[in-house]
């Protein structure tokens, strides 16, 4: 007897399961599809996550202004190589000598996108952003210039 | 009678009488016959791309994704005239070493048992094909044809894989006949006849699965289990399970020959549907609530076929959500639900129907 009550038990349990699985396919099934039909939706409906990486930039303010310091943090962080910076030695008004930034080169060709270089950065003048249509013939076209000034 | 608007005998009779006047009736049978036949292959193609277009359609939809939307405007409509235009002119391979005749002959089967079977549906009052007393142990009878062709696919191919493929979906489609059988049975009870058309008229005053209440609905499940199981479609399609018998019993099947299969799948999936529609869901019959009259009459205007055929999609489309749902089983789980739980289940099922029969307390 007690076989059988473990039998009803266990096609209860089986059918309650069965339901489970219908109800939350059904659920998906009244979803909106999440498909990107891409070179379509490129200016409509496209969604490319905030934080996908797809390129690094320094930001600028209105006058043209970032926040890199020249410290070579993110060029010592990158595991690729990926960043050269080339800096140079000026004396400021007040007679003190800084490091200052003339060239800061990102190659795009052969970044992985870890993000170790903006987490190193101890003033956020670099950043990631999800700009992807990245693609170019040359390869000489995806070593960039980062900074205006 | 209320449903007479859109019955299709005077018409087909007065066709008759007009062309055994201007023929001998041999002559008029034959070209009749001729006719029936080109209709019942056309609508097969048809439903078999239509059915086709909505599988993957609701296959996309329950993974959350489109589905094909490219070929043919924006809802992708040419994809599947577009494939079978490419599966015509594809070479059917004739293998080596393999049994020639059967190989040729699996196929043929196949299909052959699926469109006897798919004939006898009911699609309108007086639309009947193929029409006889035993109607539905005809349907039951015919459709085991297939998996004779299944079988002689599998050995005939001569490769490991087709032969198991097709010694599960023996073992399978034999053990789920007995479900498919019960519930069928338990229809026939309560119709008290076995004669397709008889048991559509009988629920002009409501259909089985409100009329039998609680048997019915239990048989209603029973059949749609077992027949998806029949179909050979997921979660029972472990006859073609891809990850580890290729493709089962059509492995080795090339251009119109597979194409028989696939196209046989389909309508096997459409011809139990159908089936389910006429036992439970009132056949061509048109959905009456009582006490609401015009409501009623608007529904007596619907043609019956398009009744039949809306019915039928409706449990096509439980039939697809079952099978994008769940997870393909084990042939030892397969046959365990069958003989273990289906079975019995049917059993008291069949009792039940009887009982509530006999002491007159279905409506």
């Amino acid at each position: 007897m007690n076989g059988f009550k473990e039998y009803l038990k266990g096609y209860v349990g089986g059918v309650k399961s069965l339901l489970v699985g219908m109800r939350t396919s059904m659920k998906v099934f009244c979803q909106k599809k999440i498909t990107e039909q891409y070179p379509e939706n490129r200016h409509t409906t496209l969604h490319i996550p905030e934080r996908h990486r797809a390129m690094l930039v320094m930001p600028v303010d209105e006058e043209g202004n970032h926040h890199c310091i020249a410290c070579g943090l993110c060029q010592m962080s990158c595991p690729n190589g990926t960043i050269r910076l080339t800096t140079e030695m000026r004396e400021t008004e007040d007679g003190k000598k800084k490091k200052f930034l003339v060239k800061y080169e990102y190659n795009l060709g052969s970044c992985m996108f870890c993000m170790q270089c903006v987490n190193a950065c101890p003033h956020n003048a670099i950043q990631f952003t999800n700009d992807f249509e990245n693609a170019v013939f040359q390869k000489e076209k995806l070593v960039m210039t980062l900074n205006k000034k | 009678m209320f449903l007479d608007y859109y019955n299709l005998s005077p018409l087909l009779m007065q066709i008759h009488a007009f062309l055994c006047s201007v023929m001998p009736e041999w002559l008029a049978l034959t070209l009749e016959g001729l006719v029936v036949g080109v209709f019942i292959l056309v609508m097969y193609a048809v439903l078999a791309i239509i059915l086709i277009y909505m599988e993957r359609k609701v296959c996309a939809a329950f993974q959350c994704r489109i589905g094909p939307n490219r070929v043919g405007g924006k809802g992708g409509l040419l994809q599947v005239p577009a494939d079978v235009l490419k599966i015509l002119t594809k070479e059917i391979i004739s293998l080596k070493h393999s049994d020639h005749f059967l190989y040729a002959l699996a196929p043929f089967l196949v299909i052959l048992a699926s469109i006897l079977t798919f004939s006898c549906l009911p699609w309108n009052k007086g639309g009947e094909i193929l029409h006889m007393n035993i109607g539905i142990f005809f349907v039951l009878a015919a459709s085991s044809i297939g998996v004779l062709g299944i079988l002689l696919a599998g050995w005939s191919s001569n490769s490991k894989y087709t032969l198991i493929g097709a010694v599960r979906s023996g073992a399978m489609i034999i053990s789920y006949e007995l479900s498919i059988g019960l519930s069928v049975l338990t229809m026939v009870v309560m119709s008290g006849a076995m004669d397709i058309q008889t048991i559509v008229e009988g629920q002009a005053n409501g259909w089985n699965i409100f009329k039998g209440h609680i048997p019915a609905i239990m048989a209603f499940i029973i059949y749609l289990i077992a027949g998806n199981a029949e179909a050979n479609r997921g979660p029972f399609d472990l006859a073609e399970a891809e990850q580890e018998l290729t493709a089962g019993y059509h492995t080795e099947y090339s251009g119109m020959h597979f194409g028989f299969f696939y196209l046989a799948e389909y309508l096997n999936l459409f011809i139990t549907a159908g089936i389910a529609t006429t036992l439970f869901l009132g056949g061509w019959m048109p959905l009456h609530i009582a006490g609401l009259d015009g409501l009623n009459m608007v529904m007596d205007y619907i043609p019956g076929f398009v009744w039949f055929i809306g019915k039928t999609f409706f449990i096509v489309f439980l039939l697809m959500w079952i099978r994008w749902t769940f997870p393909r089983l084990r042939i030892d789980q397969v046959l365990t639900l069958e003989w273990k739980y289906l079975m019995p289940l049917s059993l008291v099922v069949l009792l039940l129907m009887t009982v509530c029969k006999v002491f007159g307390l279905t409506f």
